[in-house]
């Protein structure tokens, strides 16, 4: 276990600048390390769509355009672990290489281990930690394919929702939920024929729903940067609705159940038991919730 | 090898803070140093490594020595892995073990892969780069060589690219 003292040396030596101790200190929160900060100080912005719509590309994109206007950005790029191996392949930065050299840019890969609630737990402290060293725009990036990188974004405090063109994804963005939690949606690869078709797609699509507002749905293109600095003066203003802020919550109190769940010292016990069969999946529940 | 994996796999079932302590699992930065365009084999070794339970950062084509070193610190990466196909090596891979020794990354691992050929690798070897993997090497071999290096950093031994040189794979 880390020392109380050694984490809050690192703190006052990250916050000084010094992105050693700065990346040193979020390894020991993603383990499990309470730091020496208050809650919920920091925002962020989540940033999620489909595999390969351009996300990475786009952040890089937003970052140039940040870092132009003198702000800094941090990046907390977050991908699924292999569910065989439980390593990862964390592919996100090569994508933002114009980042690596400026001093305003720090980028972080992040794996999900595969736990529902593991990595969850440690993002809030994370997005803190950058806020209080002086982060200007921290992102939280992350693959929106399913419901448990719905539940990463979750932890944002406002979300841009990232689409591409011919590809019908949207279908699969509203069959996941993450539509009803978007705060700004973009459809990305305005260079290509069919993007104003999909803009409108989402915009017909969202016109339907019952939201106090519907969220604003912009052109960009990552490729040849049209559109980037509008998206960025627009994310200034942007701000989320209270029935989205309820949705969040909701997708962390999910987040942070499951995890009590699977942190449970009774876990193996359970399992067991339901493996032969002498209790049922209710009984479980209850003796957790007994245990809790 | 195969008790190795058998702990990755007890990652799923006993979560992911109680068993981070007993697995081998390490975060791992592949890049390609320099104008080497050809990147088939650091994507196969990243995918080796993932596929071993190890975390691994790719940092794709054409980055600078103080890019990676910049990667390496803000990733807090334990290793990095070179690979280098365009005969660069001998400037690029001592300029990315300076770079971290300068930055107190004293402990990080260096390995290097891809063309390099045998009369380099003793100058590559002085300047703290701990194994060179070439053409044919499995990927046990280099699975193999990090479950070395973790019983070697358990036991004192010097691994890292700023601690004593010497030994190597």
């Amino acid at each position: 276990m880390a020392l109380v003292s050694e984490l809050c040396d690192l703190l006052a030596e990250a916050r000084s600048g010094n992105r050693r101790s700065l990346s040193r200190l979020l390894t020991l929160v993603e383990e499990g390390h309470n730091p020496p900060i208050e809650r919920g100080i920091g925002s962020s912005l989540g940033i999620t769509g489909p595999p390969g719509v351009g996300k990475s590309s786009l952040i890089g994109k937003m970052i140039d355009v940040w870092v132009r206007r003198g702000e800094s950005v941090a990046v907390l790029a977050v991908d699924p672990s292999s569910p065989r191996s439980g390593g990862a392949l964390l592919g996100d930065r090569m994508r933002m290489t114009n980042a690596d050299s400026s001093d305003l840019v720090f980028i972080r890969s992040l794996a999900t281990r595969n736990h529902p609630g593991g990595l969850m737990d440690c993002l809030t402290p994370m997005v803190d930690i950058l806020s209080e060293c002086g982060w200007d725009n921290i992102l939280i990036e992350t693959v929106g394919a399913g419901q448990s990188e719905i539940r990463v974004v979750a932890f944002a405090d406002r979300i841009l929702l990232v689409d591409g063109p011919d590809r019908g994804d949207i279908i699969q963005a509203e069959k996941a939920g993450i539509m009803e939690l978007a705060d700004l949606i973009v459809i990305n690869k305005s260079d290509l024929p069919e993007a104003e078709r999909a803009a409108k797609a989402v915009k017909s699509a969202l016109s339907v729903a019952e939201d106090e507002f519907t969220p604003e749905v912009l052109l960009v293109s990552a490729h040849s940067g049209i559109g980037v600095e509008e998206l960025v003066d627009e994310l200034e203003n942007t701000t989320t609705s209270s029935e989205r802020e309820r949705l969040r919550v909701r997708e962390r109190l999910i987040s942070a159940w499951d995890s009590a769940l699977l942190t449970s010292p009774e876990l193996d016990d359970i399992l067991q038991a339901l493996e032969k069969g002498s209790i049922t999946l209710l009984d479980a529940v209850d003796s957790i919730r007994k245990d809790g | 090898m195969i008790e190795y994996r058998a702990k990755c796999s007890n990652r799923f079932i006993e979560g992911y803070h109680r068993c981070r302590k007993n697995d081998l699992t390490m975060r791992i930065v592949v890049a390609k140093p320099g104008l080497d365009g050809h990147d088939r084999g650091a994507k196969v070794i990243a995918r080796a490594l993932r596929d071993g339970g190890h975390e691994v950062i790719y940092t794709g084509l054409r980055r600078t020595p103080d890019e990676i070193v910049r990667i390496v610190i803000d990733e807090d990466a334990g290793a990095v892995g070179l690979s280098s196909l365009s005969g660069a090596h001998s400037v690029l891979i001592p300029r990315v073990c300076e770079g971290l020794r300068e930055s107190r990354m004293d402990n990080v691992i260096v390995f290097a892969g891809g063309i390099i050929p045998e009369h380099d690798r003793a100058s590559l070897y002085d300047v703290g780069v701990r194994a060179i993997f070439g053409p044919g090497t499995t990927s046990s071999e280099i699975l193999e060589f990090l479950s070395t290096i973790e019983e070697r950093s358990e036991s004192g031994e010097p691994v890292g690219v700023g601690e004593e040189a010497g030994w190597h794979w």
